[in-house]
């Protein structure tokens, strides 16, 4: 099933007197199920592109549907509908409340998605195990190292069920032994079913996925299947 | 609706954490509101005190009395020069209105004079001394805690006799006993022969009575005043309140009878009454009232000002977090809801702590005889009052907070 479809997708950003166009003409379809990489050099689009496909910004041309719904006329709420229940997101720095404990920080989106608080409790709880940190459900981010910090933030973008995961550079801040951790966490996510789409600088990681997308300049440069994945172990990373 | 108090519970739980999260500045930002409430409250408070005072001072002027004098209590139609011009209130006069007079359950002149009281080493100086008849008692409702009120024959005569105030007493005779003693007004003897009980109204000064002292008319007349050159008051009671009307009427009709007033004369006395004095007394609190409140409103204010100012802070330095909580689904009003929920209860705080300071201060002044009671409207008024402030100065800073773009804030470090 289509999740998502973009067509002629643009991005100008007004900078003073200045147009800087981000995204330029960008069309993609991504499937139910696909695990998808998006490369290219800094300040490619990549970010740019990522936050409007999790409805976080509204293309300044072009269509987006998100399940056959046309975000570009969505207002506010909409879209925050739309984060909340199917899109769940991971980014490089983490972005966690850095007050709140891991449970917390968890069931945040269900608080917005009004959730009963013993049911939001649960699941919570529930993502942390999944993530294998069951046992630091009342560690604040600060008492966790990068690698917990990064789980305590998938499990958030996990625990509402989203359609969608997206992941902007997710190792970035991390060291590669606790990147691959991540990446094979990503693998039985997208085992279990989930949609996932990252961001990524290093090859290796972007061969974890089935398909790379390719930008330059704010257009697609390629979009093609990998090939020869890597499929993660628990501990490193062994070609098939 | 059921999402509504959802959202509206959660959203309390947020802006607790929040709150609780950022202590240092959250007590900063309930110092202004702290000194709003306290000062209301302390304000509101003293001005109900003051009102209280003021009516129990004016309702011992009797409700049932009239003063007939040359001066108008309270002049707005007469102009000065007129009143001024007017013939002194003599002895003459009085004794003829008592003759004339059929309603008034009594009738007596009074002059007031200050003079300095001395009884041995102890002085009380510049006492109000009422000089009166012996028909004075009848005017008033003063009771005695030791002795009586001067008689006919005393009061005709103009003898050297002399009635203490309860204050006066306790400042000449500490030890008690004054009665019968000799105290000495400008060196003339007067004996005491009447002590008053305390009458218990505090704000009218020297016109309350603790701190008279009454004496025969005639003897002022003879020692301290020209009787040509003052005019005296008459004090005439009623039967009741319900008759103080017609008692005004006669009065009025007698009164330009003995000034041989023609028809189309105005008079040339004014009758004055508590009613008058309650009107203006009234009219003074409501003045009172209005610049303490604006006073403590521009104390609000500022305390307001200060909130919305450390709230924009707070919103700028959450930039972040408030970009988290838009990226998983936070939806506008939400977050609006957060940080003017954020504002109230910060507010709130503030009001309280401000309602225990005012009513710690209130006990504290009662120590000084200031009549103060913290009543519920002052407590209803402060907790409106934070809440309310606090609701006004968050809505701007948390407007902005809901208004920023989720992928902007994001990105702020
Ligand atoms: N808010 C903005 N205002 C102006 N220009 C912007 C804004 N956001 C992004 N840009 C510009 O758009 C272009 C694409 O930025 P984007 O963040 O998408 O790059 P990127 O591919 O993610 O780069 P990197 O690999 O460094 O993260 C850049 O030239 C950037 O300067
Ligand atoms: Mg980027």
């Amino acid at each position: 099933m289509n999740i998502i479809t973009i067509e002629h997708i643009a991005k100008i950003y007004q900078v003073g007197s200045e147009e800087v166009h981000a995204l330029r003409d960008v069309s993609l379809k991504i499937n139910q199920n696909e695990y998808l990489a998006i490369m290219g050099p800094s300040g490619s689009g990549k970010s740019t592109l990522m936050n409007m496909l999790g409805c976080l910004d509204t293309p300044t041309n072009g269509l987006y549907l998100f399940k056959d719904k046309n975000v570009s006329l969505m207002n506010d709420n909409d879209l925050a509908n739309i984060r909340n229940k199917e899109i769940g997101f991971v980014f490089q720095t983490f972005n966690l409340l850095p007050r709140s404990d891991s449970l917390h920080n968890v069931e945040l989106p269900l608080i917005y998605a009004g959730i009963p608080k013993s049911e939001r409790r649960e699941r919570a709880a529930e993502a942390l195990e999944n993530v294998g940190l069951g046992d630091r459900m009342h560690h604040k981010p600060n008492e966790l190292s990068g690698g917990q910090r990064q789980r305590v933030a998938i499990a958030r973008a996990l625990v509402s069920n989203p359609a969608i995961i997206l992941a902007d550079e997710p190792t970035g801040n991390l060291d590669s032994k606790t990147g691959e951790d991540i990446m094979h966490l990503f693998h039985e996510i997208h085992e279990t079913g989930n949609t996932i789409i990252l961001v990524t600088h290093e090859e290796y990681i972007a061969e974890h996925a089935k398909r790379i997308v390719r930008l330059r300049d704010g257009l697609i440069e390629s979009d093609e299947i990998v090939a020869n994945r890597f499929i993660p172990k628990k501990n490193g990373a062994s070609k098939v | 609706m059921k999402l509504f108090f959802f959202e509206v519970k959660e959203g309390l739980f947020i802006s607790l954490r929040a709150i609780r999260a950022n202590k240092i500045r959250s007590v900063l930002t309930t110092l202004g509101i702290i000194i709003g409430v306290t000062s209301v409250v302390l304000m509101s408070t003293a001005i109900r005190g003051i009102d209280d005072a003021f009516q129990t001072g004016v309702s011992s002027l009797g409700s049932d009395n009239l003063y007939i004098d040359k001066w108008e209590w309270f002049n707005r139609d007469v102009p000065f020069w007129e009143l001024r011009n007017r013939k002194n209130l003599t002895m003459e006069h009085f004794e003829k209105f008592k003759e004339m007079a059929k309603l008034p359950i009594a009738v007596a002149p009074t002059i007031f004079t200050p003079i300095t009281i001395k009884h041995e080493e102890r002085t009380v100086e510049f006492v109000f001394i009422v000089g009166t008849t012996h028909d004075y008692v009848f005017t008033n409702s003063l009771s005695f805690a030791d002795g009586r009120f001067m008689n006919e024959l005393e009061s005709n005569g103009g003898r050297n006799v002399i009635v203490l105030g309860s204050e006066i007493a306790k400042k000449l005779f500490p030890n008690g006993g004054g009665l019968n003693n000799d105290v000495k007004l400008k060196g003339k003897k007067y004996r005491v022969i009447g002590i008053l009980e305390e009458q218990g109204s505090w704000v009218m000064g020297n016109f309350n009575p603790d701190n008279q002292a009454f004496v025969p008319i005639e003897s002022v007349f003879k020692y301290f005043q020209e009787e040509f050159w003052n005019s005296i008051t008459i004090n005439v009671r009623a039967p009741n309140s319900q008759s103080i009307d017609a008692v005004k009427d006669e009065a009025v009709e007698i009164m330009r009878k003995i000034r041989g007033l023609k028809y189309n004369e105005r008079n040339d006395f004014s009758i004055n009454q508590q009613s008058g004095l309650l009107n203006e007394i009234n009219s003074t609190v409501g003045v009172i009232q209005i610049a303490g409140l604006l006073i403590t409103g521009l104390a609000l204010f500022v305390g307001a000002i200060g909130i919305m100012n450390i709230m924009f802070v707070s919103v700028k330095e959450r930039t972040k977090e408030i970009g988290i909580r838009k990226a998983i689904g936070a939806k506008n009003r939400t977050i609006l809801g957060q940080f003017i929920t954020e504002a109230a209860i910060i507010c709130l705080i503030g009001g309280m702590i401000g309602l225990f300071i005012a009513i710690i201060g209130g006990m504290i002044i009662k120590q000084f005889d200031f009549p103060v009671t913290i009543s519920a409207e002052a407590v209803i008024l402060a907790v409106t009052i934070s809440l309310m402030t606090g609701i006004l100065s968050g809505f701007a800073p948390a407007y902005k907070a809901s208004k920023m773009d989720p992928v902007d804030s994001l990105r702020y470090e």
